[in-house]
């Protein structure tokens, strides 16, 4: 690290005001930036510090945590290859791990490139300081789309996201909707074919660098919440629940394994980073939904199995707690987290056209996120005027 | 005819084309951009059926606008616009039946376009009838150029043609590439008038 810092010091001069390569001081201050804590303070007369730690930290600590999910998704995805060519008895952990390994970099690449492309490029037009938004945005992106994403059509919803969903709103921190869902959302509106659909999606079925297996043309195996969606289903046995809790089974990337995000979400609870409010209060709604649901026979997925299903969990910690995007006030964090658990479980259950309704919800839930905060301010504000008066 | 086309008259005409179109400045006459661009060619079509009946309108008002009384100019003015909305309505249905068929109910709904109340009451109320007809004309094909955008940029990529015919070539579609199943819903038509008027407004922004 003290080499690094040396270096770093030593070519400093080069980006400053005048130096020759001052065209990429954005580039150099972002990644000085995410290495060292700044040397600059707030400047005096300054009051908005909220908190101690920069935002370049937190999403470090953000970045940390999806590392499991990430990490098992890639695993997962070899696993999935391998059962789709019936050949689970020959393959090895480390195969598995590297075919996956192999079929998600290429994805995370294209995020980082597009993404922190344009970001760099506006952060440079508008001479401010590099935003660090997208550090957690595009680790998120590659882990909520399904594997066999084509890489152009990532690399199109990725710049329309990030330019219309960020940079036009003021950029990092000032953005409604949550910039990773987005990206899914134009994937999922543009081209639903590669979205939705059986195992040809969710499932690798080639062979990448030697590595894998070229399964049977036949193969098919929808997601589990796909196969709830259709007709006569009578609810899922043991060995499903078993492997939806473990995260064998086929999804996006990152969201198959509850344990692995549920490692994740700790850490994210125990540095502070996230709202626990937010996050209970989604799976509260979700879990009341969801047995409402079932009370009234309109589905046969048992309340507690919404949780382990799809994106619900990988939703409920990593992208209702976007502390941007997410209510702020206190006790709005409840409202919002329940309204979204109550929003994505209808929507699963209700409209047969989408088996999965955490996207919708969130995004929903994002629009709402101000009126529920004003609301909560000026009911406070009405209360304590009346306590006031009342004496 | 040196009268004619004077400097006034020019900037009659050429003003709602770029610094005052009636989409991209004063954001008028957008539900029906949103409802009709998702092919070129009902967009064209709906462009020239205002713009002809903004021309119209425009012209017939004027010429009676002395022996308008004050109060009812509103009624005589939507009697005017819907008589010659029925008359296109009808040439459409008579002449070019699939794209009356595709338009449906927003010919039908040209009678409540903002640009045309707002031509008629701010322009042709004024003004002698050959500026109101410059101004129609204008404003009409000031909203069609708009149209004609979005419809171009949403046919080809939505479903890869412009005018019915194939544009983006097989050999692209045999290596993955696919139409942008969201660029056929009116929200993105939204999307699409935004950025035209973002690029307008910067490309005219030491005009203002």
């Amino acid at each position: 690290m003290k080499a690094l810092r040396n270096y770093l010091d030593k070519i400093k001069p080069n980006f400053e005001e005048g130096g020759k390569l001052h065209a990429f001081h954005s580039l150099f201050d972002g990644l000085e930036t995410f290495a060292f804590v700044p040397r600059t303070t707030s400047r005096v007369g300054s009051v908005n510090i909220h908190d101690a730690i920069d935002s370049k930290r937190i999403m470090s600590f953000v970045v940390i945590a999806l590392m499991p999910a990430l990490l098992f998704g890639m695993y997962n995805v070899g696993y999935q290859n391998a059962l789709a060519a019936g050949k689970l008895g020959e393959a090895t952990f480390w195969g598995m791990f590297w075919y996956g390994f192999l079929a998600v970099l290429p994805k995370i690449i294209v995020s980082y490139v597009v993404g922190l492309g344009i970001e760099f490029v506006v952060a440079q037009w508008k001479k401010e300081e590099i935003q660090e938004g997208f550090l957690v945005s595009g680790i998120l992106i590659p882990m909520i789309v399904p594997v066999t994403t084509p890489l152009w059509m990532l690399a199109i919803a990725v710049a329309f996201s990030v330019i219309l969903a960020k940079e036009i709103f003021g950029g990092t921190g000032m953005n409604i909707f949550n910039p990773a869902l987005i990206t899914r959302a134009v994937l999922f509106f543009s081209y639903p074919s590669v979205m939705t659909g059986d195992s040809t999606v969710w499932v690798n079925q080639q062979s990448i660098l030697g590595l894998g297996f070229q399964a049977p043309e036949a193969y098919t195996a929808a997601t589990p919440l796909g196969e709830a969606a259709t007709e006569g289903f009578q609810g899922f046995d043991a060995a499903t629940v078993q492997d939806a809790i473990f995260g064998f089974i086929p999804g996006s990337i990152g969201e198959t394994s509850v344990i692995a995000i549920a490692l994740g979400g700790l850490l994210l609870l125990c540095t502070g980073v996230a709202s626990w409010k937010t996050m209970l209060s989604v799976f509260v709604g979700g879990g009341l939904m969801g047995w409402l649901m079932q009370e009234l026979d309109l589905t046969q997925i048992e309340w507690w199995q919404q949780f382990i299903l799809g994106g619900f969990a990988f939703g409920a910690v990593f992208m209702a707690t976007d502390p941007v995007t997410s209510a702020r006030t206190e006790c709005g964090k409840y409202v919002y987290g329940l309204l979204i658990g109550i929003v994505a479980v209808m929507v699963r259950v209700l409209n047969p056209g989408y088996p999965e309704g955490m996207m919708l919800a969130i995004l929903l839930m994002n629009l709402f996120a101000p009126l529920i905060d004003y609301c909560v301010v000026e009911r406070n504000i009405s209360m304590r005027a009346k306590r006031a008066t009342k004496k | 005819m040196g009268k004619l086309f004077s400097k006034e008259n020019c900037e009659v005409f050429s003003n709602p084309l770029n610094l005052n179109n009636p989409i991209a400045v004063q954001v008028l006459g957008i539900c029906s951009a949103l409802a009709v661009t998702s092919q070129l060619e009902p967009a064209i079509v709906m462009g020239l059926s205002v713009t002809v009946i903004t021309a119209f309108s425009n012209v017939i008002i004027s010429l009676i606008r002395k022996s308008i009384p004050n109060r009812i100019r509103i009624i005589v003015q939507l009697v005017v616009v819907a008589a010659l909305v029925t008359i296109v309505s009808q040439v459409l249905k008579a002449f070019a039946y699939d794209v009356s068929v595709q338009l449906s109910v927003y010919v039908g709904l040209i009678i409540t376009n903002c640009i045309l109340m707002g031509r008629l009451e701010a322009f042709a109320m004024q003004n002698g009838p050959w500026e109101s007809f410059l101004d129609g004309i204008g404003n009409g094909l000031g909203y069609a150029a708009i149209l004609v955008i979005v419809g171009f940029v949403r046919e080809l990529l939505g479903f890869g043609t412009l005018l019915g015919f194939q544009i983006v070539p097989d050999f692209c579609y045999e290596n993955g590439y696919m139409n942008n199943g969201m660029m056929t819903m009116p929200a993105m038509s939204l999307i699409i008038v935004g950025c035209v008027i973002w690029a307008h407004r910067s490309i005219n922004k030491e005009e203002k």
